[in-house]
């Protein structure tokens, strides 16, 4: 359950929203909203860098409280063309950023680890990664996506439907709650504890982002993808 | 291990005040809050609660019976009466433990520790059993419900049931995490894995 929670209006100042949740500073560059906003209000900061102050307070929303569920008819008057790219600039930063900056953490502590502990240690991190990069790569950026482009050219495939979509999101995240209990709880405590201690805070960061990229794809995307299919003749 | 809540109350600003409370403490969390009585246990298989906080008010003239129900349904699971205004005894007997309307934030924090530590819920604690061992190692092997039932000569159900108790003692959920565990305790060796 949320333990605070800010009422997010168009017209509250960016900076302030920010101050209210720091966790919203990550969503800036995934909608492409550069800093140097000053004391804009979102409204204005939005229509700056054409993104749909709508859709941006609503991904807000879910950040600030993951219980949050948006109200289908409410989605129905949003535009949605900034969605696409807001997930795919998710992935590229969970790609491109965060899973290297762990690995290389991992990597020091597979080292200290020797030859008792360290091969198994990065067999676990090795096939994690394979998942990870099959569901977000090879599946969701290879498969749904160019799917929904197409749909949205008003093309229709039959190779494929958004209610075949796979949830997969839960097992990446309980693999990497997994990994921190292993870091914490079980491998030896005199091998490298502060790396240790700096890698599970950023697993526990990057794993309630996941956790909100998920629920914006299950109550968000799905229905918008939905609503164009059922749009199509 | 976490205890996980549900309160089962109709007015928002007890429900809401309460579980303020109660998640302001490390090792509990809300996991649900529902207006009245009707889905109960489904929610609670759902959220896999162990302690439910239940305004008797709700249940009205099946108070008992439904309380009795929900204890053997659920051997696990400690119930907890929470008392908006005054209520005979008879009414909060079936509960093993009662919060009062008038408690104060550090009274509801002691009491929820002791809830928690009541017979229901601490049950069995950490160490894993003899049995819950060889599931976990035949789960660290690759091998499949089906083929643990097969080996063990028990029902997939009970495998289920032990593979689920496994997960809550460790915290670990995925069978690649339990094969490092399995490992890292020297449960199996890595010519095991071949």
């Amino acid at each position: 359950m949320s333990k605070k929670k800010v009422h997010l209006f168009k017209e509250t100042k960016l900076a302030e929203l920010i101050a209210g949740d720091r966790k919203l500073l990550q969503l800036l560059p995934r909608f492409g909203i550069g800093l140097g906003f000053g004391d804009r209000s979102i409204e204005e900061v939005c229509r700056m860098n054409n993104v749909s102050a709508d859709l941006f307070l609503i991904l807000c929303e879910i950040y600030v409280d993951s219980s949050f569920k948006p109200d289908p008819d409410e989605l129905k008057r949003i535009d949605m063309s900034g969605l696409l790219p807001y997930l795919r600039a998710s992935h590229q930063y969970y790609l491109d950023e965060r899973f290297p900056h762990l690995e290389e953490h991992l990597q020091r502590i597979i080292e200290a680890c020797g030859p008792k502990y360290g091969p198994m240690l990065s067999h676990f991190y090795e096939e994690y990664k394979k998942e990870v990069m099959r569901h977000i790569k090879f599946y969701e950026e290879e498969v749904v996506f160019p799917y929904i482009e197409a749909l949205l050219k008003g093309q229709r495939t039959d190779s494929y439907r958004i209610d075949e979509f796979e949830h997969n999101h839960t097992n990446i995240q309980d693999v990497l709650d997994d990994m921190m209990n292993i870091l914490l709880k079980y491998l030896p405590g005199d091998i490298l504890p502060k790396e240790r201690i700096e890698i599970s805070l950023d697993i526990m960061e990057l794993s309630d982002d996941l956790n909100r990229h998920s629920v914006i794809e299950d109550h968000i995307l799905i229905p918008y993808v939905e609503s164009l299919e059922n749009a199509l003749p | 291990m976490r205890n996980r809540v549900i309160i089962c109350e109709a007015s928002e600003i007890i429900a809401n005040g309460l579980a303020e409370v109660i998640d302001s403490m490390a090792q509990f969390d809300v996991v649900a809050r529902i207006e009245s009585p009707e889905h109960l246990n489904e929610k609670i298989t759902a959220s896999d609660a162990n302690l439910a906080i239940i305004n008797p008010l709700l249940l009205g003239y099946q108070n008992k019976e439904f309380v009795n129900q929900l204890g053997k349904e659920f051997p696990n699971l400690a119930i907890i009466a929470l008392e908006t205004s005054y209520l005979d005894h008879s009414i909060l007997s079936p509960y093993s433990g009662v919060i009062e309307i008038t408690d104060t934030r550090s009274k509801i924090i002691s009491k929820m520790n002791e809830f928690s530590q009541s017979e229901a819920t601490k049950k069995d604690d950490v160490e894993l059993s003899k049995r819950e061992v060889d599931v976990l190692v035949a789960v660290a092997k690759g091998m499949m419900n089906k083929e643990i039932a097969d080996l063990m000569n028990i029902s997939i159900h009970t495998v289920i049931s032990h593979r689920k108790n496994i997960t809550r003692k460790t915290g670990i959920k995925s069978v690649s995490g339990l094969t490092v565990y399995a490992l890292l305790n020297n449960l199996i060796d890595e010519s095991d894995l071949l």
